[in-house]
């Protein structure tokens, strides 16, 4: 049995009353039920949209992009985050830059991208890809930083490769950080890709919603982002509860 | 003697390497500007025009925007719907980090619930807001609101725990009140960490602004970046991408500096 602390306890009852609440106020007519929808009605209509399978499409076509982003992201801001930790002087540089990222709406350059990759989904994947990288080679940097000088001595007289000294010192010597690069790049490439999607795309997870909404169509709206919540949601909590044992493991081991 | 001229020379030298930094940190700015430049030559050249024209064609449209009075009305449209949104950000997310910094099981149960909502993609749930707010800019202060307050409740929020136990007594035996308590001790202290908030909170304000307005708006920057994109007028998104990353730029060196400033304050006093 999992046992729960009392603020995760707190958590929930918080939670469940605020939809509790949510649903006799729309039941009851407290708030304009032409904005809002009943949460039972969300629910039903999400069980509706996922039982019926007509947007299974869209679902995979977002899911799909977003994977490539993410693994392209990854690997690429990995890579830029060992170069940066080389270069400093290159870091120095670019610093104002990688801090400025992200107040500019990159679904600015959606055109262009359609334009150099052509009318399908790289433009999208491109589009996550640009507004995760930097955080995951701001993060790997931060992480490769605080490697232990003598790890990376150790790894000079065992005379191992560039290729071995990353993927058997500088990766798992800097893994929690690295792992919170890869957990922000999973949001963004999210929230990019279904940003995009939303404003600008004519198929996915996020158009299918702007299109309810521009139809009126109140429950497929309200479903398909009661689906998006709880599948953030999810993955939200996946992801922070193997990022904290990352951490866990890393404080436990410096404690030895 | 000796020490006296040995302090003198160093005094000398470490003036001398502060003056290097400074001349370093400019010719660093410079290198990157060029750099950019360069880069981005570069890329317009094998793109093509079409899908990316070059700086001094992109400069021309800017100069030719600003030039423009029709462009102040959606600069003004959304300087002031950025304006109440980043204000309403900082002095809302400020009191709630506060508080739940101050109440511990407060902050335990919400800190989970905030991250939660922060890697929402929140764009797609901008109906809900255009449902509540109606169209207009009531909806768009509202979406840059939502995009700004949670990294400002966050850093808030470790910044008072993590203030030094001493303040805390020294509310407790000068028997300080909410209010004092907040304005005279709890906020001077966790200041430096607000600012870091605030840094990050006002490029996502901004962004959190612009996207409310490149859905159903008819004014301001984002409708009129979405206008450019619907017509394929590449030169003006870039004059107008190039506008708002230099103003964002801009804005965050500002702080940074700020931020350096306080720290260093706090250090000296420490």
């Amino acid at each position: 049995m999992i046992r729960l602390g009392k603020p995760a306890l707190l958590r929930i009852g918080l939670i469940v009353g605020s939809v509790a609440l949510l649903e006799i106020a729309s039941q009851a007519g407290w708030i304009d039920p032409v904005s809002f929808i009943p949460p039972s009605e969300m629910f039903v209509a999400a069980l509706q949209i996922l039982s019926q399978g007509q947007y299974a499409r869209d679902i995979w076509l977002t899911l799909s992009s977003a994977a490539a982003a993410i693994v392209l992201a990854v690997i690429v801001g990995f890579l830029g985050g060992l170069l940066l930790a080389r270069l400093p002087r290159l870091r120095r540089v670019v610093d104002p830059l990688l801090m400025s990222w992200y107040a500019v709406p990159i679904f600015v350059f959606y055109p262009m991208l359609i334009v150099i990759f052509g009318l399908n989904r790289w433009p999208l994947i491109a589009l996550g890809f640009l507004f995760s990288i930097v955080a995951m080679a701001v993060n790997t940097l931060n992480g490769v930083e605080r490697i232990p000088a003598v790890q990376i001595r150790t790894a000079r007289t065992l005379r191992m490769g560039a290729v071995r000294t990353t993927l058997k010192v500088r990766l798992p010597a800097s893994l929690p950080f690295v792992f919170t690069g890869v957990k922000l790049t999973i949001v963004y490439s999210f929230i990019a890709i279904i940003g995009g999607e939303f404003l600008l795309s004519g198929a996915g997870f996020g158009y299918q919603i702007a299109f309810a909404y521009n139809n009126f169509d109140n429950p497929t709206m309200y479903g398909l982002m009661l689906l998006l919540l709880v599948f953030v949601g999810t993955l939200n909590m996946i992801l922070h509860t193997i990022e904290h044992r990352l951490y866990q493991r890393r404080v436990m081991k410096e404690a030895v | 003697m000796k020490s006296t001229t040995g302090t003198t020379l160093n005094m000398q030298t470490i003036l001398q390497s502060r003056k290097d930094a400074a001349v370093q940190r400019r010719l660093d700015v410079a290198m990157l500007i060029l750099g950019m430049l360069a880069l981005w030559v570069a890329l317009s050249a094998w793109l093509g025009v079409h899908a990316l024209p070059y700086p001094w064609t992109t400069f021309q449209r800017l100069a030719q925007l600003l030039g423009d009075p029709d462009f102040y009305r959606h600069v003004e449209e959304t300087g002031k719907a950025f304006a109440a949104a980043l204000l309403l950000a900082v002095v809302g997310g400020t009191a709630v980090g506060i508080l739940l910094g101050v109440r511990r099981l407060a902050g335990d149960v919400m800190e989970p619930v905030l991250i939660a909502v922060y890697s929402v993609p929140k764009i797609s749930l901008y109906p809900i807001i255009l449902l509540i707010f109606g169209l207009g800019i009531s909806a768009k202060i509202a979406f840059g609101v939502i995009h700004g307050i949670i990294p400002i409740v966050l850093f808030t929020m470790t910044a008072v725990r993590n203030i030094r136990p001493v303040f805390l007594r020294c509310i407790r035996v000068h028997r300080l009140g909410a209010w004092p308590a907040a304005w005279q001790v709890l906020i001077p202290a966790a200041i430096p960490e607000v600012v870091a908030g605030l840094r990050i909170g006002f490029a996502l304000t901004l962004l959190g602004t612009l996207l409310g307005e490149m859905f159903a708006s008819q004014r301001g920057l984002g409708h009129l970046l979405m206008m450019a994109i619907e017509r394929h007028d590449v030169s003006l998104i870039m004059a107008l991408a190039v506008m708002l990353f230099a103003f964002a730029t801009f804005a965050s060196v500002l702080m940074l500096k700020w931020d350096r400033h306080l720290r260093k304050g706090w250090q000296r006093e420490a």
